[in-house]
């Protein structure tokens, strides 16, 4: 570093440090958010919590106008159950639409599996939907640009602008792209974005009972939830792919992709 | 330049001006990049305000915000049934959507199906799931002709409290 | 409680679920997606066939390769056609030429696609100038015109874009239009197809698929494809021509100019041979590098191994092993290296070839489906033959037969404008 320089970087330093501390005092976290809207939102989901009512994903259904009929979803919940030898079984019925309201697992073709209870090791509710990251992968592979990540965080799809190639729903590393059967285009989550404008949690964080499902903006340091983020051990699914999802979650097993 | 050679290269680049022409009046003023980048965010802006404009169907707040929008007129009955066993569960989950109520619609749905019950009191034997600690029963078993609010309060569903 | 209807969604008619599969998992990428890079394969392939007559010389593919020319230019409009078919908004397809999203492989289709049609027109302009002018003369000069006679005359005029002259000097400048025209060509030609391939190699999802070498794999087995439609093609005009001369059935043939059974004959085994041997160069390229990328999975074992190992090694292995490498490749290998080589052996090996090349479509395109994003279930695919509304039509067996029967008819139009058989000086 050159003389001259060393002497301009301490004047700044000393420059900063005299800063009355009073003067910081003034400015309001809050206040500097609102007015540069820093905002990013970011989801939370606690599995030791969830409990497979399926709550979340009837909401999220009716709210954003997806036919129960349909068998696609934004939102869905998974179920794990663990044999004592060490045999796995997952499913997830109509994405739990109407819940686990039996203890046989589906195994798909008209195929179920009734497991003895006596030999169910560890069982756990997954709760899924579209992880928002970062870096969507499905934005990345979007030939017309009818696909985006808005300023905000939530990944949204222009109705009418899609022309239904399908290539963002292969670009989904966690399967929460289908084509919507009413309009015919590209269909996911989006964080609820029409309630997220009117200060509403999303539908399925409403609905959940027990907690499980949360938000936050992650820019907000004094948010509970973003301190929960922050401060307990989360994961997120199928990091592998670099699309730095923004779905959290709590106890995570390895099992879980 | 006088060389047939180039009559093609003129025919293409008029169907090319003509592309562009057209692209001109066909895409939206508004498309653009977002904070994300072309990469991730290059779209037409005022399609965000599409998804902002779409109707909100669930207006309860939860019991973060005290269910609000209930208790606007229903504060009494809210206040008790928060401190009821299923306070927790907004209100909803089981009295529908309320969109515009009460000017449209002017009553609810309300769900009493057993299946709606069945979501979380349908036992499984997962000793490691939360489901666990929730009171469950057999399904084909538990009383299989009849509906759960005949006996039970769906409120404070607990028997000996009726 | 409101009555719940069945919706069917989307991939849901051709899809069955095994074990665990995500809610939203359907095969949404279906037979047309199949015939995408099948179709997009053979302009390629035929395209490069051409060249190596215009570029580098081989004299000896003269007619093949304008016959090749001109076919690649009739499969053109078809290679778009299966994405139109499966397009869930067909009429906003003009989108991607609108709002090119360049981070995107599918958006350069557009582009490319438009950049390489001009290619192709230009060098068919270039090829048939003097066809043109001829034309042209001919119709003008005589008296008693039809209807029909004065439609193609106003078609000739057009095409001739006012370049009557057909001087040595002039047709010297069209020789080396073509020549430039062919050698860009090229690496468009690969380009149009070796994105198809990215299209499918650069998706991070899907663990079959995720792979740099699936563009060369592309590249190569387009060209194989390609130059095995052209042979088997051109066996069967030249055996219709055949037919013809032998009985003096067509106008041409009573012309005394007209090429005698035994030249066509003569023509026909030559070229077939050439062009044959440049098959056998290519299947060995794309063999090689299918066979790479295999056992490289096989030996990396990464996380996706063990699924993918399920379905290649089991649940697709007739469909891998016994029809795409056994009957669409080893075998047709096998008979055009045997000696005393004939034209009818090579062309049944060009069908097989095409089935096998077919047949990799199919494995990657829909065997990249075949397992869940959860590695924990399967999903079938059950291609939907009698349709019973316009989705199972578009995306099952009769769309899949529209869109092969298609150039053929584009072809049969396209050769009475640009007839691929002419006498040798009408034409480069």
């Amino acid at each position: 570093m050159k003389r001259r320089d060393f002497v301009k970087s301490s004047i700044a330093v000393i420059a900063g440090a005299s800063v009355p501390l009073a003067a910081l005092d003034l400015i309001d976290p809050k206040e500097v958010l609102a007015a540069n809207e820093d905002i990013h939102w970011a989801f939370l989901i606690d599995t030791h919590k969830c409990v497979g009512c399926g709550f979340c994903v009837k909401a999220c259904k009716t709210e954003n106008d997806i036919p129960f009929g349909a068998k696609v979803t934004r939102t869905w919940v998974e179920r794990y159950v663990f044999t004592k030898d060490d045999r796995r079984y997952v499913d997830s019925p109509d994405g739990a639409l109407y819940g686990f309201t039996e203890s046989r697992v589906d195994l798909g073709r008209g195929e179920y599996k009734e497991i003895d209870p006596e030999n169910v090791g560890k069982a756990f509710f997954v709760p899924k939907l579209c992880n928002h990251c970062a870096t969507p992968p499905c934005t990345q592979v979007c030939p017309v640009g009818a696909t985006y990540k808005t300023d905000t965080g939530p990944v949204l799809v222009d109705k009418t602008w899609c022309i239904g190639c399908g290539y963002y729903i292969m670009a989904c590393p966690y399967g929460a792209r289908y084509f919507n059967p009413i309009t015919h285009v590209a269909d996911k989550c989006t964080f609820c974005y029409h309630r997220l404008a009117k200060d509403l949690e999303t539908a399925c964080v409403n609905a959940c009972p027990f907690g499980a499902r949360k938000m936050c903006n992650i820019r907000d340091i004094n948010d509970p939830v973003t301190k929960m983020i922050l401060n307990q051990r989360v994961g997120v699914l199928k990091d592998e792919f670099g699309t730095r999802p923004q779905a959290f979650y709590i106890g995570l097993a390895q099992e879980v992709r | 330049m006088k060389s047939h050679v180039w009559r093609p290269l003129i025919v293409v680049i008029c169907i090319v001006v003509g592309i562009l022409v057209f692209r001109l009046f066909y895409v939206p003023d508004d498309f653009g990049s977002g904070k994300a980048g072309f990469m991730y965010s290059y779209h037409r802006f005022s399609a965000e305000d599409d998804a902002r404009s779409q109707l909100i169907k669930y207006r309860d707040t939860g019991k973060q915000k005290m269910h609000e929008y209930c208790a606007e007129c229903h504060g009494d009955e809210v206040e008790i049934r928060t401190e009821d066993l299923h306070g927790i569960i907004a209100c909803e989950n089981c009295h529908g959507p309320a969109l515009n109520h009460p000017d449209e619609p002017e009553e609810l749905t309300i769900d009493r199906g057993r299946g709606l019950c069945l979501r979380c009191h349908t036992d499984l034997p997962y000793a490691t799931s939360e489901r666990h600690r929730i009171p469950g029963i057999d399904p084909k078993e538990h009383n299989v002709d009849d509906e759960c609010v005949e006996c039970h309060d769906p409120h404070n569903p607990r028997l000996e409290d009726m | 409680m409101v009555e719940v209807v069945d919706l069917i969604v989307h991939g849901q008619a051709w899809t069955t679920k095994e074990l665990f599969v995500l809610p939203n998992e359907y095969i949404y990428w279906s037979i047309q997606i199949v015939m995408y890079p099948f179709m997009t394969g053979l302009v390629a392939g035929a395209f490069v066939l051409s060249s190596l007559y215009h570029v580098f010389g081989v004299t000896k593919l003269r007619e093949i390769a304008r016959f090749s020319l001109v076919f690649s230019f009739a499969l053109l409009p078809v290679a778009m056609m299966p994405l139109m078919l499966h397009l869930q908004q067909p009429l906003r397809g003009i989108n991607v030429l609108m709002t090119p999203h360049f981070t995107s492989a599918i958006s350069a289709f557009g582009i490319v696609f438009l950049a390489y049609a001009f290619i192709v027109a230009g060098e068919i302009w270039f090829v048939y100038r003097k066809h043109f002018v001829l034309r042209t003369n001919e119709l003008q000069a005589k008296s008693n015109r039809s209807s029909m006679d004065s439609l193609y005359l106003l078609i000739f005029k057009v095409l001739t874009l006012g370049a009557m002259d057909i001087g040595e000097e002039s047709l010297e400048k069209d020789h080396k239009a073509v020549k430039m025209l062919a050698s860009i060509g090229i690496p468009v030609a690969c380009f149009l197809h070796g994105y198809a391939g990215f299209i499918f190699g650069s998706v991070k999802a899907n663990a079959l698929w995720m792979t740099p070498l699936m563009p060369v794999i592309f590249i190569c087995s387009a060209v194989v494809s390609g130059i095995a439609l052209c042979i088997l093609c051109y066996v069967l005009a030249q055996e219709g021509r055949k037919f013809l001369a032998k009985r003096k059935l067509s106008r041409w043939s009573k012309d005394p100019s007209a090429p005698s059974v035994e030249t066509l004959q003569g023509s026909l085994e030559t070229e077939v041979g050439m062009t044959a041997n440049y098959l056998l160069y290519f299947m060995i390229a794309a063999l090689t590098l299918e066979i790479l990328d295999l056992i490289f999975r096989g030996y990396t074992q990464v996380k996706s191994w063990d699924i993918l190992r399920e379905v290649i090694l089991e649940r697709d292995f007739t469909k891998i092993f016994i029809v795409q490498y056994g009957l669409g490749n080893i075998l047709p290998f096998v008979l055009m290296i045997l000696p005393g080589r004939t034209v009818k052996r090579t062309t049944f090996a060009t069908v097989l070839v095409l089935m096998g090349v077919f047949m990799m479509r199919y494995n990657v395109v829909i065997g990249g489906q075949a397992f869940s994003l959860s590695f924990a279930g399967f999903m079938h695919y059950h291609l939907p033959i009698i349709p019973h509304d316009m989705e199972t039509f578009k995306e099952g067996l009769f769309g899949a037969l529209t869109v092969m029967a298609t150039p053929f008819v584009i072809f049969w139009f396209l050769a009475k404008i640009v007839p691929p058989f002419l006498k040798g000086d009408d034409a480069h």
